[in-house]
């Protein structure tokens, strides 16, 4: 067994510190070690984007990542963008346009969809279902969720106009 | 899906990554982003007791565009080819396969120096770099040297790379005419059942060069010198065509997996560098 190392991370606006051993993936740090078990783990090989996490601004899988990779890292999960209390425009959407079945690829989807948001803010179905390539759901058949990030786009827009 | 465990270093200088190599030998190996080493290393099939994270190494980032030559540092994502739009102006086919490569996550992790060093024949940029006639700049303890990437590549796995070099940049002739990356796979995300990367000189209605690579159809990519030749001197109608693609044919050397068996491969590879040539010669 290596040794273990010295870790810092902030998770949704909060430093953590720990020793891990460096082969630990993020998935399990976020999950068992932190307790945030937004992130889910599907496939655990790179491909159902479950574990979608938000580093430094960008979409990643977290199944696929040393913590040592993560040392040192801003990361953002599913508790960070909303919760029960203050839904995000996402999460409102994809609970009025059934953009969920299981909700088992949610916490992944919505993830996703905020940092996309973040890229295009006026997407296109089209560049919706490319932008989401990467985040696999075995129920909605993806029409709903399409739905509910072309509905939380015009809402974020719509409340931005309206600020100015 | 626990991978065995290691020693990871996160050096800053290259001079620090090469005394790392030196030291381990084959216990070492570098890692970029991670998305080919890191599932190998879980499903067991790679053991890297020392992993060297180059993230924090200077020096290997950024994308300049010279007057003949765009230089793309190793450890630049395919996110970052994407988003460049001067380089998607100087060479645009870089921006239509990086738009092939498997999906957004993991684009954001996978960088150009990983893809093409990694020797699988499945990435998508080793072939590419042969038709743009790429050249990988490597160092080590012996000093640094350049290859070209129509050389680079020996067998599944195997290039031209000693275990102690790291791979810094990719040069590239600022290329001409049209261009086209045809890929077909069996989802988005996929890697290729079948990809070709033309490029195509135009003067009038006649081919003055052409250059054509294919991506998973031998244990290495396939510059196909023959299927370019066939090409130039023609007005790329249905005969040039047919010829170009026999050409390929005698170049490549597919083997049946999970992608299909040897036959459909082959005909895949006919449909795909078929569609190439006539994208790259409409564009050109
Ligand atoms: C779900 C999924 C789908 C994918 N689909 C595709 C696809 O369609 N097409 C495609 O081309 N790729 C695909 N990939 C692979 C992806 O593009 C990889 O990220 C890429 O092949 C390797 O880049 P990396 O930076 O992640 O390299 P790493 O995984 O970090 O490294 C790969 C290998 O290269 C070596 N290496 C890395 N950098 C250097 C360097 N600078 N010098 C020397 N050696 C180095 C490492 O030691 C290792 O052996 C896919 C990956 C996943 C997980
Ligand atoms: S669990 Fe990470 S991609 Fe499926
Ligand atoms: S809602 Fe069940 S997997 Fe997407």
């Amino acid at each position: 067994m290596s040794d273990k190392i010295h870790i810092k991370m902030t998770v949704n606006g909060k430093p953590e510190e720990f020793l891990a051993e460096p082969r630990e993936l993020l998935i399990y740090t976020l999950r068992e070690r932190l307790n945030i078990t937004g992130p889910h783990i599907g496939c655990e090989t790179s491909h159902c984007g479950a574990c979608t996490v938000t580093i430094g601004g960008k979409s990643v899988k977290a199944c696929t990542m040393f913590v040592a990779q993560a040392d040192g890292a801003d990361i953002t999960t599913i508790e960070g963008i909303g919760g029960p209390d203050d839904l995000h425009p996402l999460q409102t959407a994809f609970k009025e346009h059934h953009g969920l079945q299981c909700g088992y690829c949610t916490p992944g989807m919505i993830t996703r969809a905020a940092a996309l948001l973040e890229e295009n803010p006026n997407p296109t179905e089209e560049e919706i279902r490319f932008g989401m390539a990467g985040n696999l759901c075995r129920c909605t058949g993806y029409q709903n969720i399409v739905k509910s990030i072309l509905a939380a786009a015009a809402e974020i827009n719509a409340s931005k106009e309206a600020a100015q | 899906m626990i991978p065995a465990a290691f020693d990871y270093h996160r050096p800053t200088d290259m001079a620090g990554v090469i005394a790392l190599l030196q030291e381990h030998g084959d216990d070492a190996r570098v890692m970029a982003g991670g998305h080919s080493l890191i599932p190998m290393m879980k499903l067991r099939m790679a053991d890297v007791p020392h992993l060297i994270d180059l993230q924090s190494v200077s020096g290997l980032g950024g994308i300049s565009i010279g007057s003949e030559n765009i230089r793309i540092g190793a450890m630049v994502t395919q996110t970052d080819i994407i988003a460049d739009d001067a380089l998607a102006k100087g060479a645009p086919i870089l921006r239509e396969a990086a738009l092939q490569i498997a999906d957004p996550q993991v684009r954001n992790m996978g960088t150009v120096g990983g893809n093409v060093a990694n020797g699988d024949p499945g990435n998508d940029m080793p072939g590419l770099m042969q038709c743009l006639d790429a050249t990988f700049s490597l160092i080590g303890p012996d000093g640094v040297r350049d290859v070209p990437a129509r050389d680079f590549y020996e067998a599944a796995y195997m290039t031209a790379r000693t275990d102690e070099e790291v791979l810094t940049a990719v040069t590239i002739p600022l290329p001409a005419g049209g261009y086209a990356y045809e890929k077909q796979k069996r989802k988005i995300g996929d890697y290729a059942t079948a990809a070709a990367a033309v490029q195509i000189v135009r003067d009038g209605n006649i081919c003055t060069a052409a250059s054509i690579a294919m991506t998973n159809l031998s244990d290495t990519p396939i510059y196909s010198e023959a299927a370019g030749a066939a090409l130039v001197g023609t007005s790329v109608d249905d005969a040039a065509l047919a010829a170009a693609a026999d050409a390929m044919q005698g170049d490549i050397d597919p083997s049946e997996d999970n992608r299909g068996p040897v036959a459909f491969k082959k005909h895949v590879a006919g449909v795909i560098v078929r569609r190439a040539i006539t994208r790259a010669w409409s564009r050109a």
